[in-house]
């Protein structure tokens, strides 16, 4: 049993030695607290963080930190995803010392897509930060009780497990376990992954990240996102930056009629989580079903991860 | 250089609706590199404009000069007197030269006849492209000579971010054309010069101060001053 | 080859039609022109490599700002043929008289007078 360091479940249930399973909720583009309720009602109980993503895609969207209240207050474990693209060092530092008032102990570092992505591309943006520089924020401020400016907290000091993305199928591949390293320098002990699909590509990254030992400093959770329909699947392919889905995949979905496209996308999932549990270093899933969040339960279930460990 | 562009001829057709006595003004400096607002602007220009009144029956005089620079006070003050037969002055300097002309010549309306974009580079003829945001502190040093915060739409230090695709930037897909992804570029450079150890540490925070965000900036030299 | 051809053409040679700049197209129109052709030669055929090409950049160019002042583009054409097709040219310049003619003249009578009476004190 690892020694912790923050009261997160999470940090708790990895430290245990279990695999861990996370999963996303995304917020309403209103402001009504019933989407949120509902959803995290319908996962809560099969995973064991609920990350809830922050303006994603530069649209905007319930903030990610009343969000992850509300899911506190349920008496859910959430995980504060956190981009640099639309705050500046204050208000980021500012919006940690609010989670933290309300008992969050988990954060995702992350800089955040571009926003001509979203609905209001003609903003400006902020990236006073990238995420390695706010890893570095969240340590310093748990570790040393200090703000970037030098102010010492004395009391109400942050205590995040801290998080991190990587998208090992982005280029250049040569320098993505050079980032993996900064990263777990800067303050990152669990990693989300983007979604994989191309696991011969990740199974090589995961081999390179092994060889320089950070499979021993950072908690790696595998990415996945279950396909709804050969559409997505190729609209993925083709229109997302940094997504990398090879063509069996979009053959296997073509290859099924339509009403069974999404039992088949379930089923290459489950496929993935089996084959990734015999991966060393991996130690847990993320399980990104957007806006098919009712799918999480069974997925979790058929994937024998369920009922999730308890811990105290 | 500062690179500009002409704004679109309807713009400038509306600033100088009720004008009668023009003056179209180029600048020999950074525009007339890259063909927005140099003497051969300022004559197109201004031939355009003249048709257009005649077209319109409208009583119009306009005349086209050009200046070495519109952000040096000595070539400015060339056009003192000068400027009494004219109502309006459209200057096709960028920013930077309009304003100082209005400073100079305020009591006539000057308005700008290019939109100034970017400081950069002439990539080839009639392509040009950005290279510097000015930020204050150029840490050109530590990236192999290319600039993350102009070359990364993130202005990451710690780049690249996870949407870098064959070398582009993500926003490829958005702008309709090839945006090189700025940490690819630095990547390939710091490799070839065998310095790739430098993307293992997190790089240093960044002062804004020093940029755009610390407000209106300075800079003087006691010793060149007379 | 004594072909016939409007008299209303003003001829302006040059030693190819690179040399024709933006300027020149509209100074035309200034000084009373209706309307402007430029004869190049055939595509592909240019003595001095691509004049030809950049003329046909420079006629786009200018036809796309007159339509921004009001004029109608169709005043300027370019046209492309070989030295040799002395009956094309006195066909393009049927053609082009015939289509400006039918635009009209290029300032109003009354303005025209005008710039007239004003050039002449000047």
């Amino acid at each position: 049993m690892k020694v912790t360091i923050t009261p997160s479940k999470l940090e708790k249930i990895l430290a245990a030695g279990h695999l861990a399973v996370t999963s996303e909720c995304g917020p309403p583009r209103h402001g009504s607290p019933e989407v949120i309720e509902k959803k995290a009602n319908l996962i809560g109980d099969y995973v064991d963080a609920i990350n809830v993503t922050d303006n994603q895609t530069a649209v905007v969207r319930q903030c990610s930190l009343a969000a992850c209240i509300r899911i506190k207050l349920m008496g859910l474990e959430p995980v504060l995803q956190m981009v640099t693209r639309d705050r500046n060092r204050i208000a980021l530092q500012s919006d940690l010392l609010g989670a933290t008032s309300y008992g969050i102990h988990n954060v995702l570092c992350l800089t955040g897509d571009h926003q001509r992505f979203g609905d209001h591309a003609s903003g400006s943006n902020v990236f006073d930060m990238d995420s390695t520089r706010l890893l570095q924020t969240v340590k310093m401020m748990r570790d040393e009780g200090r703000l970037l400016s030098g102010h010492e907290m004395h009391e109400g000091r942050p205590q995040m497990f801290i998080g991190a993305a990587e998208n090992p199928f982005a280029d250049p591949f040569e320098i993505r376990v050079m980032r993996l390293a900064k990263k777990v320098k800067a303050g990152a002990q669990f990693i989300q992954t983007q979604c994989i699909y191309n696991m011969p590509k990740f199974k090589l990254w995961m081999k390179l990240l092994r060889e320089e030992g950070l499979h021993e400093k950072v908690a790696i959770l595998a990415g996945l996102t279950p396909m709804k329909n050969v559409g997505m699947a190729k609209y993925m392919k083709n229109r997302v930056p940094g997504m990398d889905v090879p063509d069996d995949i979009i053959k296997r979905l073509a290859g099924v009629p339509k009403e069974k496209q999404a039992d088949e996308g379930i089923q290459i999932c489950l496929e993935q989580i089996e084959e990734l549990k015999q991966e060393e270093g991996i130690r847990g899933f993320h399980i990104m079903a957007i806006e098919w969040e009712e799918k999480v339960p069974e997925i979790v279930d058929r994937a024998g991860l369920y009922p999730r460990p308890s811990i105290n | 250089m500062i690179m500009a562009k002409a704004k679109p001829l309807e713009e400038i057709l509306s600033y100088l609706e009720e004008f009668h006595r023009i003056l179209v003004l180029g600048c020999n400096g950074c525009v007339a590199v890259c063909e927005a607002g140099g003497m051969k602007e300022a004559e197109v220009l201004a031939s355009a404009l003249r048709i257009q009144a005649m077209q319109t029956g409208k009583r119009r005089e306009i005349h086209e000069l050009s200046l070495t620079r519109q952000c040096d006070k000595e070539y400015l003050a060339e056009l003192k007197d000068k400027l009494d037969g004219y109502d309006a002055v459209l200057s096709l300097a960028c920013g930077a030269g309009v304003q100082f002309m209005a400073e100079m010549y305020g009591e006539k309306p000057i308005f700008p006849g290019v939109d100034t974009c970017f400081i950069g580079v002439t990539e080839e003829q009639g392509v040009w492209t950005e290279r510097c945001q000015a930020c204050g502190q150029c840490i050109l040093a530590s990236t192999g000579g290319i600039c993350p915060i102009m070359r990364c739409a993130k202005r990451m230090l710690n780049g690249p971010c996870g949407g870098s695709e064959k070398g582009k930037c993500e926003i490829s897909v958005l702008v309709g054309r090839d945006v090189d992804c700025g940490w690819h570029l630095i990547f390939e450079r710091l490799k070839k010069l065998g310095q790739l150890s430098k993307f293992a540490e997190p790089a240093l925070d960044k002062d804004w101060t020093l940029s755009r965000d610390g407000g209106p900036r300075l800079i003087t030299r006691e010793d060149v001053k007379p | 080859m004594r072909l016939s051809y409007p008299a209303n053409i003003r001829i302006i040679k040059v030693p190819c039609t690179g040399r024709v700049a933006i300027i020149h197209l509209l100074k035309a129109f200034e000084k009373g022109a209706d309307g402007v052709f430029v004869a190049g030669c055939l595509e592909g055929d240019c003595h001095y490599q691509s004049g030809n090409l950049r003329a046909k950049k420079r006629v786009a160019y200018v036809r796309h700002l007159l339509t921004s002042i009001g004029v109608n583009p169709e005043r300027l054409a370019m046209y492309n043929l070989s030295a040799g097709m002395g009956p094309r040219f006195a066909e393009i310049a049927r053609e082009m008289t015939e289509k400006v003619r039918a635009l009209g003249p290029f300032l109003q009578p009354s303005t025209r007078a005008v710039e007239l009476a004003e050039s002449r004190v000047a």
